[in-house]
């Protein structure tokens, strides 16, 4: 069964497309690293999947709840951590946030501070909150957009640990990335994007894993 | 349906709260509306009785500049973080969202104009308490259509560089009929005049001002928001 | 071939301007009221009546844009507000010259004025704020909004002016109902025809404007991007 399917997806920046008739099919259940070099549409193509951009033609069909992590940690500072999960949970329409947001904060280790303000948080401490934020309502789809890009090395092994935990629960990821090797040891599958085109598709394999530089020889646009 | 309300409900009662621990923008249009109000006393040099015939146009003039303060943090809250991002992936439905905000920017710019409105009476020797039921009816009729037309025009502006400069060119011109009928309308409670026969019209103008723009803003939010 | 049918257009409508000008000035007799300044009014009025007609249009390319996505209607959109903005400017000029005649003074708060001079900043609002959208989708979509909303604003003007406390001079209307003599009637029609053509003309030079920089800003992405 296929949780996120995108047939021929254009977007148009003006007259720019971003996105030029790109196909992709993620299995439910699959971990999905999606590959390219910066303005080949990864972060176009994520958005139009979270519902935060419209396709100028084509079809997007999204089967689920959606999670979505972007570059921004898309909590409020002026919030404590426990009232943003709630907030976050009434928009979700979680049948009993509070419990919700308990449940997502044991998860990051945040249950000490849940009444601090974020504004107050370290970095890492932020980030772990906006990894709960994401997997507060338990998503059926989660949209991670350059997830390890900013992260520190705690808020990396929450991640890696929720993912892998939601992995095993049979929720769907998809995820862009430059960290080819932390994607890797989480993805079944990969993508490779090209000037707003889907040039690659299908499971991981080991060359991948052992060289980072394979899958841009093998599938990249020629230098 | 349900939904939408509970999360317009959720995120009106974000925005108070964040406002009310930080007081950014209540205590800017609050001390500016004040500031505006003593200026008006040294632009119009008027005898006491003069000052009723202009009283509904001073008070709406500091309505409306504290109102684009408040205004002005509509959608610009979500910013920081990229927030509005998580709105918008969330399940509540655009209406929501915007109704949320501004329901929130309208209560905010009531608590600017009832903290006000003793100081106006106070510096200018006006009676206000005499029809101060048919006063809150008109106030709260065109501090809707301030808040709806603003929050509307703040998340047209959101990604907008100057969008600080860009809202108020905007939001004046678009409320210039609201605040003619809200002047006039205050004009004549305040000289004591009954809210009946013509003057009933300045507040038919504001309900049709408010259903038009509440209806073009609820229906258009979406395209706003998801480009 | 586009261009040189729209400089035709143009042509066209100084022609019909400059015929009808003759037999404004030449052809008509001088007004038993008013006098000579009364030959204003085949400017004025027609330059508000094509505003308006640009303006509807606008209107409706908006909602185009915002169901269908295409940028035509955009270009459409921005074309005949900046062409419709600059005959209100030309309605306000010329009645404020008309006012100084008859009423003495350059400016009245009168109903027409008053709704002229409201709609003029409405859509000065729209044609500020719009360079400052840097996205053209974004742009495009604002614009579109943005221009709904003031559309929507003007029969509100229409009734906030007319509240019994609110200070203007009502002149008596003499268009529809019969008051205009009849030989009047040709130089109000070329007028309207002049205006239209001339006015036609620049929206389709600021049409072709505005699609040769999309071309030319998508070709620049495009080449940023490679």
């Amino acid at each position: 069964m296929l949780a996120v399917a995108a047939e021929r997806v254009w977007k148009y920046f003006g007259d720019y497309p971003a996105l030029r008739g790109a196909n992709l099919e993620v299995e439910a259940g699959s971990c999905m690293a999606l590959l390219g070099r910066n303005g080949a549409g990864k972060t176009t193509l994520l958005r139009i999947f979270a519902g935060l951009s419209n396709p100028t033609k084509g079809e997007v069909r999204i089967a689920g709840t959606v999670g979505y992590l972007g570059h921004g940690i898309g909590v409020y500072d002026d919030l404590s951590a426990f009232e943003n999960l709630t907030l976050f949970g009434q928009l979700q329409g979680v049948a009993d946030p509070a419990k919700a947001a308990d449940e997502a904060l044991e998860r990051v280790g945040l249950t000490r501070v849940k009444d601090g303000m974020a504004r107050e948080f370290s970095r890492g401490m932020r980030q772990r909150l906006a990894v709960a934020r994401a997997f507060l309502h338990l998503p059926d789809i989660l949209l991670l957009d350059e997830p390890f890009t900013s992260l520190d090395d705690k808020a990396i092994a929450v991640l890696q640990s929720l993912l892998e935990a939601a992995l095993a629960g049979g929720s769907t990821i998809i995820m862009s990335t430059h960290q080819i090797r932390e994607a890797m040891e989480l993805a079944t599958h990969v993508a490779m994007l090209e000037r707003g085109l889907v040039v690659h598709t299908g499971p991981q394999n080991p060359e991948m894993l052992a060289d980072p530089a394979w899958l841009y020889r093998t599938y990249g646009e020629k230098q | 349906m349900t939904h939408g309300f509970r999360t317009a409900y959720a995120i009106a009662r974000k925005d108070l709260r964040t406002e009310l621990r930080t007081k950014e923008s209540l205590n800017a249009a609050a001390s500016f509306a004040v500031v505006i109000l003593v200026l008006f006393s040294f632009a119009f040099p008027l005898e006491r009785d003069e000052f009723y015939a202009i009283s509904g146009g001073l008070l709406w003039l500091v309505y409306s500049f504290a109102g684009a303060l408040i205004v002005n943090r509509g959608f610009a809250r979500e910013l920081p973080n990229d927030c509005l991002d998580v709105l918008i992936a969330s399940r509540a439905p655009g209406w929501a969202i915007f109704l949320g905000k501004a329901v929130a920017a309208f209560l905010l710019l009531l608590i600017v104009e009832f903290i006000c409105l003793p100081v106006f009476g106070l510096f200018y020797n006006i009676r206000w308490t005499d029809s101060f039921g048919s006063l809150v009816l008109v106030i709260v009729l065109a501090t809707w259509g301030i808040t709806v037309v603003g929050t509307a025009f703040s998340a047209v502006t959101v990604n907008v560089r100057v969008r600080e400069l860009m809202l108020p060119v905007l939001l004046y011109p678009m409320i210039i009929p609201l605040l003619i009928g809200a002047m006039e309308a205050t004009t004549v409670l305040l000289s004591g005049e009954a809210m009946a026969g013509d003057n009933l019209y300045s507040l038919q103008l504001l309900v049709v001002f408010d259903v038009i723009y509440t209806a073009l803003a609820l229906y258009l939010i979406d395209y706003v928001l998801v480009v | 071939m586009r261009e040189k049918a729209t400089y035709l257009l143009g042509a066209l409508g100084a022609l019909v301007m400059i015929s009808n000008l003759h037999t404004i000035f030449v052809g008509l007799p001088d007004d038993a009221l008013q006098g000579m300044i009364f030959r204003i009014i085949f400017i004025h009025v027609p330059a508000d009546l094509v505003a308006d007609l640009f303006f509807t249009i606008a209107l409706v390319t908006s909602v185009l844009f915002l169901a269908r996505k295409n940028f035509i209607y955009d270009s459409i959109t921005v074309a005949c507000i900046e062409v419709a903005t600059m005959l209100i400017l030309v309605n306000l000029v010329t009645g404020s010259i008309w006012g100084r005649n008859q009423w003495g003074v350059w400016w009245t708060w009168d109903l027409r004025l008053t709704t002229q001079l409201m709609k003029f900043v409405l859509y000065m609002s729209y044609l500020v704020v719009r360079p400052a959208i840097a996205e053209p989708t974004q742009k495009a979509t604002m614009s579109a909004i943005i221009a709904i909303f003031a559309y929507a604003d003007v029969p509100l003007v229409w009734m906030a002016i007319r509240l019994p406390n609110v200070r203007t001079n009502h002149p008596s209307p003499v268009l529809g109902n019969g008051k205009m003599a009849a030989v009047y009637n040709a130089p109000f029609g070329m007028g309207m025809l002049a205006l239209l053509l001339i006015g036609s003309a620049l929206v389709l030079l600021r049409l072709h404007q505005e699609t040769s920089q999309r071309e030319i800003d998508s070709l620049r992405r495009e080449l940023h991007a490679a």
